[in-house]
């Protein structure tokens, strides 16, 4: 199944969705294991694995220091796929999505990297460093290998804009609930619920929403205006403050 | 300079805009700001008036007698991008872009900085228009270039030190983004080089152009001919594009681009992208291009004698003229650069910067094997005795030393004593 039918599925049982994010290697990947798995345990739906970088741009600091950290203690993309590869086997029932920036799928080879990501079962590619004006072969070969790539809407994108962004994208949309980088809290007001509006009349495909989300508050306020809750840098300081044994009850918590 | 590239801000296989989507109204609105400009001629006769007014233009270019005949071949000229004020060719790209930010009615700019020479040029500048101003150096730069912090802050721009990364340029580029992420609606980020995301590199060619097209007349009236070559440091490449542009389409001039050979391109303390082995293509910052970086993509340290030829990257033109065979790329290690800077300093009374000192260094290789009837440009991009920190910390002066220790215990006896009198 699809990631954008498999989203569908689970709505018919659920008023909403959760995705959750981890860097990968950050602190170690003994502790993303052990992370994961109670991420999985508490029903989360989908999970970004974030390959780490070194000038992640779109990040904020939590998710920076995280990259540099996990680069520091010398992870190499190859042990990111392997480890990627072994948890999809090990939790079939969650969604499983690369998120890094565009150096590292170039490096590797475009190509090659996706194909790689789809036989190991990754279900999608959030590349937040390359708009669909550049990245025509990725698009191609990302539908010729049934991944799905997330694509973005922001409050600065237009209508035409927010139409124009979701032909190219498959899986959900991204939407990126204020300006500014990752990790910093956001309200619900009448321009967020007008802005999230505005992103259901583009498309069809799921919303995601993110940035900022970390209390059970925050996703009941999603509810009924968007399909997924995007919980990012909240687990990174949660194992960083009391380490991996928290995130299940903090998952179960945010589902109340 | 987009050549026949079948998109926009493409040149051959560099370039580009990889940007967030959150940027790309944004980018759409400099885009729209940049065209309009460029194709309004009194937007350039105005930019012309204002540096002739506020920076010296036209600069000089400098008949070298006693370095030529040192060398005894080539006569060598220097064209006088020191004499700009803040005191390098930095001024040109600022002052265009406080122009452009003028018309687009936005009230803050925000910069980078490696050294500190383009944060103190976008100070100055924002201080001239009444922009608010806030400047990212890397941790490190800032603990490195105390006096262009210190300007920066009197000409009244926030300094934020930036602590990601490997603290220094490239970190403070990514920093200077995610401001810009969050406050496009009244920001503009004035880039400080021909590099980043399209139109940045196009934008910034434009408005050093202004080097070039001088270079070329002056070099026409005092030599008679076109020069056999000119010489240019290339860190992002600003200067370098600048200067090249009045000869890219003469094929007889040879256009050399030096790069930052550091301890030499054979260690890992370097940063030449287009000499030595350890670049390759990548995209970084917004842009296709050739990058110091490992088998993942991850970017490496850079080293340079001079902070602003210290970066990962290089200008897409550049990369694109050097493919091409336009360009001739070489290296100057730090130990060349105290060379040519001291000859230049004794034979001549000019002081040129570091960064710039990279330029002389090859031209002064290549002078000896020309004739007296050759002529050749250096771009003095920048000039040296502001850095003098820098520069008398690479002489190692002994005196220069003594000098801070003095000073230095002046300041803690002073700040003691204060402290007793408080007590």
């Amino acid at each position: 199944m699809n990631l954008t039918a498999d989203l569908r599925k689970r709505l018919e049982t659920k008023p909403i969705l959760l995705m959750t994010h981890l860097v990968l290697g950050y602190p170690s990947l003994e502790v993303n294991r052990r992370v994961i798995r109670q991420m999985a345990e508490n029903g989360v739906d989908c999970i970004e694995l974030q390959i780490p970088f070194s000038e992640p741009m779109a990040d904020g600091p939590v998710i920076v220091r995280a990259n540099q950290e996990a680069l520091n203690q010398g992870i190499r993309v190859k042990d990111c796929l392997a480890f990627a590869e072994e948890m999809i086997r090990e939790f079939p029932q969650v969604n499983f999505l690369f998120m890094t920036y565009y150096n590292i799928l170039f490096r590797f080879g475009e190509e090659l990297f996706i194909q790689r990501a789809a036989e190991m079962g990754m279900k999608g590619l959030i590349v937040p460093d390359l708009p669909p004006e550049e990245g025509e072969t990725y698009l191609r070969r990302c539908r010729e290998q049934s991944i799905a790539p997330i694509m973005f809407f922001t409050p600065t994108s237009t209508d035409d804009r927010m139409r124009e962004v979701a032909d190219h994208g498959d899986g959900f949309i991204y939407c990126v609930a204020r300006k500014g980088v990752t990790g910093k809290q956001t309200v619900m007001d009448a321009s967020l619920a007008g802005y999230l509006e505005r992103c259901r009349k583009a498309t069809d495909l799921p919303l995601a929403v993110g940035f900022g989300i970390s209390r059970r508050e925050d996703v009941a306020m999603l509810e009924g205006r968007a399909d997924m809750a995007v919980i990012g840098t909240a687990t990174i300081r949660l194992v960083d403050e009391l380490g991996p044994d928290a995130v299940g009850p903090f998952i179960g918590g945010l589902l109340g | 300079m987009t050549e026949n590239s079948a998109q926009k801000g493409y040149y051959g296989p560099w370039g580009g805009a990889f940007i967030p989507e959150v940027l790309h109204q944004t980018f759409a609105e400099l885009n729209l700001a940049y065209e309009k400009a460029r194709a309004d001629e009194s937007f350039w006769q105005e930019y012309v008036r204002l540096m002739g007014n506020y920076s010296c233009r036209p600069t000089p270019l400098t008949y070298a007698e006693n370095l030529s005949n040192h060398f005894g071949g080539a006569r060598i000229f220097i064209k006088r991008e020191d004499l700009n004020h803040t005191g390098a060719h930095k001024a040109n790209n600022v002052m265009g872009q406080g122009l452009l930010v003028k018309r687009m009615g936005k009230k803050r700019v925000i910069a980078e900085t490696g050294a500190g020479q383009h944060g103190v040029a976008t100070a100055t500048m924002a201080a001239r228009f009444g922009f608010a101003c806030t400047i990212y150096m890397g941790e490190e730069d800032v603990a490195r270039q105390r006096p262009n912090v210190f300007w920066m802050e009197q000409l009244g721009a926030k300094v934020v030190p930036v602590t990601d990364g490997s603290k220094t340029l490239k970190d403070a580029i990514n920093e200077a983004f995610r401001d810009w992420v969050a406050r496009m609606d009244d920001t503009h980020y004035v880039l400080g080089t021909v590099c980043g995301p399209h139109p940045f590199p196009e934008m910034v060619a434009w408005f050093q152009s202004i080097i070039g097209q001088e270079a070329r007349s002056q070099i026409l009236e005092q030599h008679g001919a076109m020069p056999a070559a000119v010489y240019a440091c290339v860190g992002g490449g600003s200067n370098a594009m600048g200067i090249f542009q009045g000869f890219t389409n003469e094929s007889g001039v040879d256009l050399v681009g030096v790069e930052a050979g550091g301890k030499g391109i054979h260690t890992d303390q370097h940063a030449s992208r287009m000499t030595g082995s350890r670049a390759a293509a990548g995209v970084a910052q917004g842009y296709k291009t050739m990058f110091l970086q490992d088998e993942d993509g991850q970017m490496l340290d850079t080293h340079s004698i001079a902070a602003g030829l210290d970066y990962v990257g290089i200008s897409p033109i550049l990369a694109r003229l050097g493919d091409s065979g336009r360009v001739r790329f070489e290296a100057a290690t730090d130990d060349e650069v105290i060379a040519a800077l001291q000859l230049t300093m004794r034979s001549e009374g000019i002081i040129p910067a570091l960064e710039s000192a990279h330029a002389f260094v090859q031209a002064f290789k290549d002078a000896p094997k020309m004739n007296r009837h050759d002529a050749i440009i250096i771009n003095m991009s920048g000039r040296g005795d502001k850095d003098i920190f820098t520069i008398a910390h690479a002489f190692d002066d002994p005196s220069w030393k003594r000098f801070i220790i003095g000073r230095g215990d002046e300041y803690r006896n002073s700040m003691l004593a204060s402290q007793k009198a408080k007590d």
